[in-house]
């Protein structure tokens, strides 16, 4: 039987498998190109090579594990296991001579004072490089990324009014044992005129216009007994650190935008707001879920965002 | 007949002539510069002593005094503008050139042509040793060619390499198999590739790979300089032919018609990618000008003027004078100066201090306490000289603004380093004033006994409800 027959169109001769229906009924019969073939022998090859090397087949409960082991630390005890990326991810992440320099300056900066840190420009570079990134995970969630924080919500960390203290130890003990910053709904307590009257007297504190006659009963009730504001926000107004209490003589408004509010009005119905339904902001501690390395450069960037104190 | 890969294999013969000696001239000096330059040493007073060294690891590119940084990467931009600006300027004037006399491909492709005719013979004898069949003579003669080839290219590989970090300790690490993974793979890469390109891929990489050998075409105009065969003196009226017992001598010849050209194939077979000049140019021609020599030393044995194919341009067949001074040669001249001189410029008067300031933009701005507002700047140092730089920072156009650079007394930035420093500048703002106020850091700082100021343009910016009202 003829294993060639002529194509149609281009005339030159194909092979044909030799099978034959109907008397002329042929199958042409074109083979993959050699080096296609060989190619997909090669794969094959490399297949069964990596099958050997490599985590490869499902046996039973286990499977291959292939021929090289990684080891790393993990909670403190050494492990040693089959070759795969996670593995070998901690490997780099505790064993590469990056982690090992990072580690080295981390020790430097931890085992030195803040005024250490804060005198020397290639350790202040690295708390803020290495930090940026713990602030990055843990804080900006809250406080956003630049630490500008959300009005009402989560203070801004990039100015430098602080509530709870701005010298890097006071930050320190913020982000290690959190903060519960609480002011009570004073709704209950005043009536509608002494809302409005010691609504003007803290307006005046930061220097607003106000009427004169209302600030001085609003005076009275915020000095006094009846309301009793200088518990906390003290006699001047400048507020008790130790309590988070704000200082309502400078320009800064947690709470509240009152340097964005378009009139005398709308400041005066922003303050009375948190006057009458008070202040609960938690900030949770950072102790345990950070190390105290970690703690200490974060303390360290932080004071950098706005000027700490 | 266009070309395809399966062509005949080219072997191209030997000649000797005035454009070959040139060749091996530049293929000398290249060599001698290519081979040996890792191996110098030099002084440069402090850091590594090799001459030329890129230093990927430590961000450092050496080349004799001058240390290249990673803020000067314009330059590497600079250098191949006029790289090809000059590539430009000679195809302009004297066609493919670059091609036959300096390009890599050519100059590897005529050492292992060499290397070839030294074990293989010349080039009627390679003939016959491809069509013979594999006898032990034959495999010894090609397999002497092909590890002379490949030692050759890894030779080729290894010095490329050796520029890349101290040379002397690197050929040691290399041979105890203590060098870095990538001083093997690119070994390994460029012994492939000098080995495939030059022994085996040759010519075709002119004819189908390269794309300047394409574009260069396009800068030919009708001064360019090619290699032409002298049409009119070669065929005379009835075409060329060989010499003959009846048409001995050259009067004969003219009578009858013949031309100069006695149809020798030497041309032909000198030429590296294998084409016959008398068909005219051609789009394979590297200009590298072995068919004159080859065209030269037949007229010389004839007795013949030389010249029967000469580097010549279409003007000056068409009888006029070749212009070299035109329009192309000008412009792109002027291109090279302008480009040269910058770059030149740019090296010469580099600072040993450079700086740059970004404005962090989250937050862009804050209110403080005092009702002042804050900006915050990143600023990042680099310092490229080799002694410890005290830094001075103010700022210019910004009356009334404070400057807070954090806790930092002092502020050195250690030889060949970098620092950031974070700067907080706060301003009260002018209720009729703008948004956004241009100012400028100025940071002087003593470089060997001269003052030295940098300065770096930013912005001011004040939130809109705190003006215009």
């Amino acid at each position: 039987m003829a294993n060639t027959t002529d194509k149609p169109k281009t005339g030159g001769a194909v092979q044909t498998t030799g099978h034959a229906w109907d008397g002329d009924i042929q199958e042409f019969n074109n083979p993959l190109p050699t080096w296609w073939i060989w190619a997909f022998y090669l794969t094959v090859a490399f297949a069964v090579i990596y099958w050997i090397l490599y985590p490869a087949w499902p046996m039973g409960k286990g499977f291959t594990t292939g021929v090289s082991e990684v080891t790393f630390e993990s909670g403190g005890k050494e492990v040693t296991t089959h070759w795969n990326t996670r593995a070998r991810l901690a490997h780099e992440m505790q064993a590469s001579d990056e982690a090992q320099r990072q580690r080295e300056y981390l020790e430097r900066v931890a085992s030195a004072d803040f005024n250490t840190i804060f005198g020397d420009a290639d350790m202040m570079a690295f708390a803020q490089s290495t930090a940026k990134g713990i602030f990055g995970d843990n804080c900006a969630p809250c406080h956003g990324s630049g630490g500008a924080g959300v009005t009402a919500l989560f203070p801004n960390l990039a100015d430098d009014d602080w509530l709870w203290g701005g010298s890097v130890d006071d930050i320190q003990t913020t982000i290690q044992h959190g903060r519960r910053g609480y002011m009570p709904p004073f709704k209950q307590t005043f009536n509608e005129q002494q809302l409005a009257d010691v609504t003007d007297y803290v307006l005046g504190l930061s220097g607003h216009q106000v009427d004169p006659e209302a600030a001085k009963r609003g005076q009275a009730i915020f000095q006094g007994e009846t309301g009793g504001c200088y518990y906390c926000h003290l006699t001047d107004g400048t507020g008790r650190k130790s309590q988070g209490a704000a200082n309502l003589t400078d320009a800064i408004w947690t709470m509240i935008d009152v340097p964005g509010a378009a009139d005398m009005d709308a400041k005066r119905r922003l303050v009375s707001g948190v006057i009458s339904n008070g202040v609960t902001r938690i900030m949770p501690p950072w102790d345990g879920r950070l190390s105290p390395e970690q703690i200490k450069l974060l303390s360290v960037y932080v004071h950098e965002l706005g000027g700490g104190q | 007949m266009p070309h395809s890969l399966d062509t005949h294999r080219i072997y191209p013969r030997s000649v000797k002539g005035a454009f070959r000696s040139l060749k091996y001239l530049v293929l000398v000096l290249a060599y001698g510069t290519y081979f040996t330059l890792p191996w110098l040493r030099w002084d440069r007073g402090g850091g590594p002593d090799q001459a030329i060294l890129f230093d990927i690891h430590a961000r450092r590119f050496y080349l004799f005094d001058l240390v290249v940084h990673p803020q000067d990467i314009f330059w590497l931009a600079g250098m191949l503008i006029l790289a090809a600006l000059l590539l430009f300027f000679v195809t302009g004037l004297a066609g493919r050139v670059f091609c036959g006399y300096f390009c890599f491909q050519t100059l590897w492709s005529d050492v292992f042509v060499a290397i070839e005719r030294f074990v293989q013979g010349e080039r009627t004898a390679r003939i016959r040793l491809d069509k013979a069949p594999w006898r032990p003579i034959k495999i010894l003669k090609k397999g002497l060619t092909h590890l002379l080839w490949l030692v050759m290219s890894f030779v080729t590989g290894l010095a490329f390499v050796l520029y890349w970090g101290d040379a002397p300790t690197l050929v040691e690490q290399f041979f105890s198999a203590e060098a870095p993974f990538a001083a093997y793979a690119t070994t390994l890469f460029l012994t492939a590739t000098t080995y495939v390109m030059a022994g085996i891929a040759r010519e075709q990489v002119c004819l189908y790979m390269c794309p300047y050998s394409r574009f260069q075409s396009v800068m030919f105009d009708e001064d360019t300089l090619v290699v032409e065969y002298d049409r009119l003196r070669g065929e005379g009226s009835a075409g060329r032919g060989r010499l003959q017992k009846t048409l001995r001598d050259r009067d004969s010849r003219h009578q009858a018609g013949m031309g100069d050209c006695i149809d020798c194939g030497y041309c032909v077979q000198v030429c590296p990618t294998g084409i016959d000049i008398r068909e005219g140019l051609q789009i394979e021609c590297i200009s590298c000008g072995l068919c004159i020599d080859a065209c030269n030393t037949i007229m010389d044995s004839v007795g013949w003027e030389r010249g029967l194919i000469k580097y010549t341009s279409e003007r000056s067949r068409l009888g006029e004078k070749t212009r070299f001074i035109k329009a192309k040669t000008l412009g792109y001249g002027a291109a090279i100066l302008v480009v040269s001189g910058a770059l030149l410029w740019s090296v010469l008067t580099r600072g040993d201090l450079d700086m740059s300031a970004s404005q962090i933009r989250q937050p862009l701005f804050v209110l403080l306490s005092d009702g002042r507002i804050q900006n915050r700047y990143e600023l990042k140092f680099n310092n490229k000289s080799e002694q410890t730089l005290v830094l001075d920072i103010g700022l210019e156009g910004l009356p009334g603004a404070e400057l807070d650079l954090g806790t930092l007394e002092r502020i050195e930035l250690a030889p060949e380093h970098s620092l950031r420093v974070m700067a907080k500048v706060r301003l009260a703002p002018e209720p009729a004033g703008a948004e956004q106020t241009p100012f400028t850091f100025v940071v002087g700082t003593q470089v060997g006994g001269q003052q030295e100021v940098v300065r770096h343009p930013s912005q001011f910016v004040v939130p809109a409800n705190r003006i215009n009202r």
